[in-house]
């Protein structure tokens, strides 16, 4: 398959909002079930070992009009709570068996508590996350958690999950990080050869694909982007940061592209590339998760950063790592996590130089000339000056 | 009610010692360059007060800071100089009032500066917004932190996986590094008769807060609501004076029970009880005293309130237990109002309508708090449902002037208070 086949399939993913292949998938077995997630993080591993679909619900983007969502929240809360809950009330999650509420925010929090009560059929969890790192005390509450979440699932299921499944599962999303990760570096070696909207797209299927099949088209792009002649632009190399949890339209991460800046790398859905090393298929799976989780796994502003000099490091390291010439910080309106982190890390950020702007979006932003322009003086300044 | 124009706000005795009490607490805050107290910044919801008097420490409420910010409108020059440093329009005014404030020689209300925490307790109870702005406050001060992470109460039950996790970081993270701040050895005993303490100022603190199911009733559970949590959410629960301040605060309650009062007024006393509501939602703080009289001139008393909880769910049966004296300590924060999920919250909303025989429901939904705002329309329209009492919704800000708008607060109460007048009616005509 040519990379234009690629994106082609997964952009038709991306525009479905009635989920149609996670549907194919469940109606192919009356036994099967599907799990929603939120962003920015679970452990799909245990999903996948009970033989469900882990499906990642990432808002209704700029193609859906939301109507009821919108009676729900406050002109100052975020895009996304809204658009899911349209989701939700127009039946297109109808065929969704439970949802996982992260710990991201308030209000994705609070959501949980919001779908508890609109859908009182479902099997709804707020998962939370230890914010103590250490093994003894936030990784034995991890692990009971994870327990619990898997005893859900069981009972939803109506099947055990064995260590065994569950060890299977760890190698299958080994593979998939394995190869997201390759893909990134690809990127950043060669930005020219792997356009941002391209990445993000193959990056997205992986949310509504059975992970084999998001492995596959993982392994397709790598080889059919590699060969793939592309002209190269005069670019300057960026991150972008902030973007974790509500998404930005397609023509946002386009138009950062087209202002100049190659994206080297980013924090849109951050799940595919949470975990940051292998999972030991070794021992107590639940354990070895705990442990990925607790000493592996990446920096987002919805984990707190036990020690000062750490703030920001991550996305030093990743400047680094990439070759970046400078940092888009560019978070949706009204996201706590994000905007409040925001000032630590610029200031981390200007400690070493790196060149950095902000600007703010919503998932069905529109008007994008500001944005360019803001982009491309950015991409300017840095060609002309840095 | 009097109603002659009045430059001095009438205030209860208790009222009075409340701010004796806060005063002297700022001004043991600023004076410790003298005495040597050291000093643990920490939040209302999670306050572990108790706990922290055990190393001769101080408490130093952040929130209750911009509070008071807020009241002697300070706390918008203080928000705008956040967003000048680059703090984002749209978080949490509270954190940029605090952040503003610092960079405005970070004076108490006594005009002395505040000292720099020793150390910061981050008990992240309810709030998200919590653990970012220590992260921010330990950029600014560099000082030693300690975590205290309160698993979410998502199921609206507290497990014991939860619990273990709390009290495990109490004993091995908190106390150790309270020691180590302070220099003082932990004594469990002393934590003990704190913890006696508090459980006596609670009872009494309950029983306050259940007068207001009295006809009329003899407090205002939101406005009034706000003096009589003083105490017991900031530096002062598990003292004497605590004790001494909810004994003074229900004789004088007993009493205006029996003369058949209703409640104090920045105005003198409410004569005539028209309408009692139930309030959702943490007030303004930047026109508290505007806020408060479109209530009371329209004859409107907040009978019970959800933000008079976030500071402990007292009225729900829990207490502190010094038999035990760690336990207890999680049990608290994982009780506290915000750290319950919507459901619990809809149950208790419910409720308070039913018991205090209430009009409605009213939400004053707080822009800068997802953690109290996400979610409150479904609650509104759940309550309503269950009720069958009318609901209403007005937006505000905790310290940001910029989000108070008088003229729209007041248009929404008026339409409100015409649509319970409308629902008696109907009841009447069906009758």
């Amino acid at each position: 398959m040519s990379t234009a086949e690629i994106t082609a399939r997964c952009k038709s993913l991306y525009d479905d909002l009635d989920f149609t292949s996670a549907r194919a998938w469940k109606n192919a077995d009356p036994e099967r079930k599907v799990i929603g997630y939120m962003p920015v993080y679970v452990p799909r591993e245990i999903i996948h070992a009970a033989g469900m679909l882990p499906l990642g619900i990432l808002g209704g983007g700029d193609q859906m009009e939301v109507i009821h969502g919108d009676a729900y929240y406050q002109s100052y809360i975020c895009r996304i709570p809204r658009s899911t809950i349209e989701l939700g009330l127009t039946k297109k999650l109808d065929f969704v068996d439970g949802m996982l509420f992260p710990s991201i925010c308030d209000v994705i929090r609070n959501l949980s508590g919001m779908w508890q009560l609109m859908f009182p059929d479902s099997y709804v969890r707020y998962f939370d996350v230890p914010q103590n790192y250490d093994d003894n005390i936030g990784g034995k509450y991890y692990i009971e958690e994870l327990r619990e979440l898997l005893s859900g699932l069981e009972k939803l299921g109506g099947k055990p999950i064995t260590d065994a499944a569950l060890r299977e599962s760890i190698a299958v999303y080994n593979e998939n990080r394995r190869l997201i990760n390759a893909v990134y570096d690809f990127r950043a070696e060669q930005p020219s050869k792997a356009p941002s909207v391209e990445v993000y797209l193959l990056m997205r299927a992986g949310m509504v694909l059975p992970v084999e099949e998001h492995n596959e088209l993982l392994n397709d792009y790598l080889a059919a982007a590699a060969v793939e002649e592309r002209p190269v632009r005069d670019n300057c190399r960026i991150v972008i940061n902030g973007a974790f949890c509500e998404q930005p339209p397609l023509n946002l991460i386009r138009s950062i592209e087209m202002a100049g800046c190659y994206i080297v790398d980013d924090d849109y859905m951050l799940i595919n590339r949470w975990l940051l090393d292998e999972v030991s298929v070794e021992g107590d799976p639940l354990a070895r998760l705990a442990d990925a989780f607790l000493h592996f796994s990446a920096d987002s502003a919805a984990k707190y950063c036990d020690r000062a000099q750490d703030v920001g490091q991550y996305l030093l390291s990743t400047v680094k790592k990439t070759g970046a010439e400078g940092v888009i910080f560019t978070a949706p309106s009204f996201c706590d996590p994000a905007l409040l982190e925001r000032p630590m890390l610029a200031d981390r950020m200007d400690e070493h130089n790196v060149p950095h702007i902000s600007f703010k979006y919503a998932e069905n932003s529109g008007q994008m000339q500001p944005i360019r322009e803001q982009a491309g003086t950015f991409a300017d300044s840095i060609k002309l000056w840095s | 009610m009097n109603t002659n124009s009045q430059t001095e706000v009438i205030k209860d005795s208790s009222m009075l010692l409340q701010k004796t009490m806060i005063a002297e607490n700022y001004d043991e805050l600023t004076n410790t360059e003298e005495t040597g107290k050291k000093i643990s910044a920490t939040f209302v919801p999670g306050n572990l007060n108790e706990l922290v008097m055990c190393f001769d420490m101080l408490n130093n409420l952040p929130e209750i800071n911009a509070i008071n910010n807020g009241m002697r409108k300070k706390s918008g020059a203080m928000v705008m100089q956040a967003e000048k440093q680059g703090h984002s329009e749209d978080v949490c005014t509270y954190v940029k009032a605090d952040i503003g404030s610092m960079s405005r020689g970070n004076l108490a209300p006594n005009g002395k500066p505040m000292p720099s925490p020793d150390l910061l307790l981050l008990s992240y109870t309810g709030c998200f917004t919590f653990m970012k702005w220590f992260e921010l406050l330990r950029h600014e001060y560099g000082c030693e932190t300690a975590m205290l992470h309160v698993p979410y109460e998502g199921d609206g039950v507290v497990t014991q996986n939860m619990r273990d996790y709390v009290v495990k970081q109490l004993k091995e993270v908190v106390i150790p590094a309270l020691e180590k701040v302070s220099g003082v050895k932990f004594d469990i005993d002393r934590l003990r008769e704190n913890l006696r303490n508090s459980a006596r100022a609670e009872d009494d603190f309950v029983w306050v807060l259940e007068s207001a199911k009295n006809k009329p009733s003899p407090i205002d559970a939101y406005f009034g609501g706000v003096y009589y949590i003083g105490p017991i959410f900031t530096a002062f629960r598990g003292t004497d004076k605590a004790v001494e301040y909810y004994q003074l605060l229900r004789k004088e309650i007993e009493q205006r029970i029996t003369e058949g009062k209703g409640p104090i007024t920045p105005e003198g006393d409410m004569q005539d009880e028209r309408y009692r509501l139930v309030v959702e939602g943490p007030p303004n703080w930047t026109n508290f005293r505007e806020f408060w009289k479109m209530f009371y001139e329209d004859g409107a008393v907040v009978v019970a309130s959800t933000y008079t909880k976030v500071g402990g769910v007292y009225d729900l049966g829990f207490r502190h237990d010094p038999d035990n004296p760690i336990e207890t300590l999680a049990d608290y924060c994982l009780g506290c109002y915000t750290n319950r999920n919507l459901s619990q919250r809809v149950d208790m909303l419910e409720n308070y309508v039913n018991d205090y025989q209430a009009d409605g429901l009213l939400i004053n939904s707080i822009k800068s708090c997802n953690s109290f705002s996400a979610g409150q329309l479904l609650m509104m329209q759940e309550v309503e449902k269950r009720t069958g009492k009318p609901g209403a919704f007005i937006e505000t800000d905790l310290v940001d002037p910029r989000y108070f708008s008088a003229a729209n607060v007041k248009n929404r109460l008026e339409s409100y208070f015409q649509m319970i007048e409308q629902k008696r009616q109907g009841i009447r005509s069906a009758a």
